[in-house]
């Protein structure tokens, strides 16, 4: 399989990575190479096979429901760009 | 006094305790040999006062008495794993000045143990890559050069700048991680000790996340008792890390020197590979004859499945990637690039703060994972995934303890001589190391012998989940035959 250049703009709306015009043949002329290289699991014969969900064969553990973190708004908001009091800023969503 | 940055650790830690010189003193001479070594480029963020303070304060609990098994050495920390108070990029633009306000399970343990942080080091942008070239903080240079060439090389990737600083005797050792070969193939191509351990032996929690089912941590490291020391401070269960074994860290030291007597080594066909150099080629043999003088059987053995190994993990890792990756939205924190909606935000921001390596394969696991395109890609490599796994449990199943290959298909090369046309070019570099991610296991790249250019070369072995311990006897074995590496200095 390989993609063409409106599926390359589709695919970078999708990761939302903006990509120039100019930007689209090379990225499209990489993606098709990593496709290619990958194209040869499809000689794999996975009849039956089940896909790996974990690596090490555990239980996933789970935490108690409880609270046992947090008043730290300082800290969550410390790294942002844009903040007001403990909020994150952002440009208007809703109209 | 003799130089103290040309050390072991555990030399440094008998000096140390024996009071023939204090942490202070190890301290300032690994920072002065950091500042003589900048064109290296191994550190991005040096940290003396921090480093100084640190040793001061496990100079006085040496004296008291009461110090850790790492108390006053100093190390360099892989700039993903997140650091309280000092800035932590993963080597990317889209970071911009991140400074944690928490500290990554494993460097806490370190400093739990006495360590000292000398800085941040160097590596590929996510730790994308096998050349520590898509660094936002440019490429980093291998102490190692061709006999007779002043050509600078890589120093292998993603953990370049650690395998770089521990080969040029900046620091007694290093954090790494490992998500396809990252601490194995950069420990290859500078001579040093890299060992990636079971996948859950370490915390993930506060590593920068790249493929979550992939990355493992492990320290990389001047010889093969250095990092036995190095994971046992790194390992050990965490709560706030689901896929972390909840198992006793055992005493990786005491596994050195053990006797191999016995051990059956497999020998994978698979991984002889058509035109491998025949350095390579030799290295394998003599490391199999080494092991076989100490005791050891070998065997030959099958992993049917090898070759698929690199284009599944294609699949898998930059899937995960691009989920890991979706939290860098100019919103939380780091780089934020100005649009005129909220979508726009998220794509300029993106796209300035990427590098193309990380783009590319942000695109490649957003278009695996899309409508119509999941199940003919990745659920086929999850399921590929399992026959690779399976390769090595039959491999167990039939008494083998442990399986000897090459590192790496080559030593270092220069800086922009490979993938600039092709990415697959430079992603074959892993071909050797990969299949152990995929398959969850450990794996020690022990350094073996030179190449006609004067260039180290690694060899691996990989183990049963759970037992570094063999790998650390057996890397011994080869480590006391083959000799320790110095690079000569010319920086």
């Amino acid at each position: 399989m390989s993609v063409d250049a409106a599926t390359v703009r589709r695919i970078a709306h999708l990761a939302r990575i903006a990509v120039s015009e100019g930007e689209v043949p090379h990225l499209q002329g990489e993606l098709n190479a990593m496709l290619a290289f990958v194209e040869q699991l499809s000689e794999v014969n996975v009849e039956g096979v089940e896909p790996m969900t974990s690596v090490t064969p555990m239980e996933m553990k789970k935490r108690q429901d409880v609270v046992n973190d947090g008043e730290i708004a300082d800290d969550i908001v410390a790294n942002a760009p844009a903040t007001e009091g403990h909020f994150f800023l952002v440009p208007k969503v809703v109209e | 006094m003799t130089d103290l940055t040309s050390l072991t650790l555990a030399e440094a830690r008998k000096g140390l305790a024996a009071k023939t010189f204090t942490s202070l003193e190890l301290t300032d001479a690994h920072l002065s040999a950091i500042e003589a070594a900048r064109v290296l480029n191994a550190f991005v963020m040096e940290t003396p006062e921090q480093a100084r303070a640190m040793a001061r304060e496990a100079d006085a609990q040496i004296a008291k008495g009461d110090a850790g098994p790492l108390a006053g050495i100093p190390l360099g920390i892989k700039d993903l794993f997140a650091t309280k108070g000092v800035r932590t990029t993963a080597c990317s633009k889209i970071l911009g000045n991140f400074v944690p306000t928490y500290e990554s399970t494993i460097t806490s343990q370190l400093w739990r143990d006495g360590a000292v942080m000398l800085g941040k080091l160097n590596n590929d942008e996510f730790a994308m890559g096998s050349a520590n070239e898509t660094s936002c903080f440019g490429p980093v240079g291998n102490p190692w050069r061709r006999e007779g060439s002043n050509t600078t090389l890589v120093p292998g990737g993603s953990s370049g700048g650690s395998a770089s600083a521990v080969a040029a005797l900046l620091c007694m050792g290093a954090t790494a991680t490992d998500t396809g070969g990252s601490i194995r193939q950069p420990a290859a191509f500078t001579a040093t000790v890299g060992i990636k351990p079971t996948y859950g032996r370490c915390s993930r929690w506060g590593i920068v996340a790249f493929a979550s089912s992939l990355d493992q941590a492990g320290p990389i490291a001047r010889s093969v008792r250095d990092s036995a020391m190095l994971l046992r401070s790194m390992a050990g269960h965490d709560p706030k890390d689901t896929t972390s074994v909840d198992m006793p860290v055992p005493d990786y030291e005491a596994a050195i020197g053990k006797s191999v007597k016995g051990i059956r080594i497999g020998i994978p066909r698979e991984y002889r590979l058509d035109g491998m150099p025949a350095e390579i080629e030799k290295l394998w043999s003599e490391g199999a004859a080494w092991l076989k003088a100490a005791g050891a059987e070998l065997v030959e053995v099958s992993l049917p499945h090898t070759k698929y190994a690199l284009p599944a993990y294609y699949i898998v890792a930059p899937a995960e990637a691009s989920s890991n990756l979706a939290r860098y939205d100019g919103v939380r924190y780091g780089l934020r690039d100005q649009g005129k909606n909220i979508i726009e935000l998220y794509e300029n921001t993106r796209a300035e703060g990427f590098g193309a390596e990380v783009k590319r394969r942000v695109m490649i696991g957003t278009y695996v994972l899309s409508a119509g395109y999941y199940d003919a890609y990745y659920l086929r490599a999850q399921k590929v995934r399992t026959l690779i796994k399976k390769d090595f449990e039959d491999c167990f199943a039939k008494g083998v303890d442990a399986i000897l290959t090459p590192a790496t298909p080559s030593a270092a090369f220069g800086i922009g001589e490979k993938g600039g046309a092709d990415p697959v070019e430079m992603y074959l570099n892993d071909i050797f190391t990969v299949t152990v991610n995929m398959a969850g296991l450990p794996g020690i790249a022990v350094p073996a012998g030179k190449d006609a250019q004067g260039l180290p070369l690694g060899l691996q072995l990989i183990g049963r989940p759970f037992d570094e311990e063999t790998l650390f006897s057996l890397g011994e074995v080869i480590e006391q035959a083959a000799g320790r590496f110095t690079p000569a200095r010319w920086w």
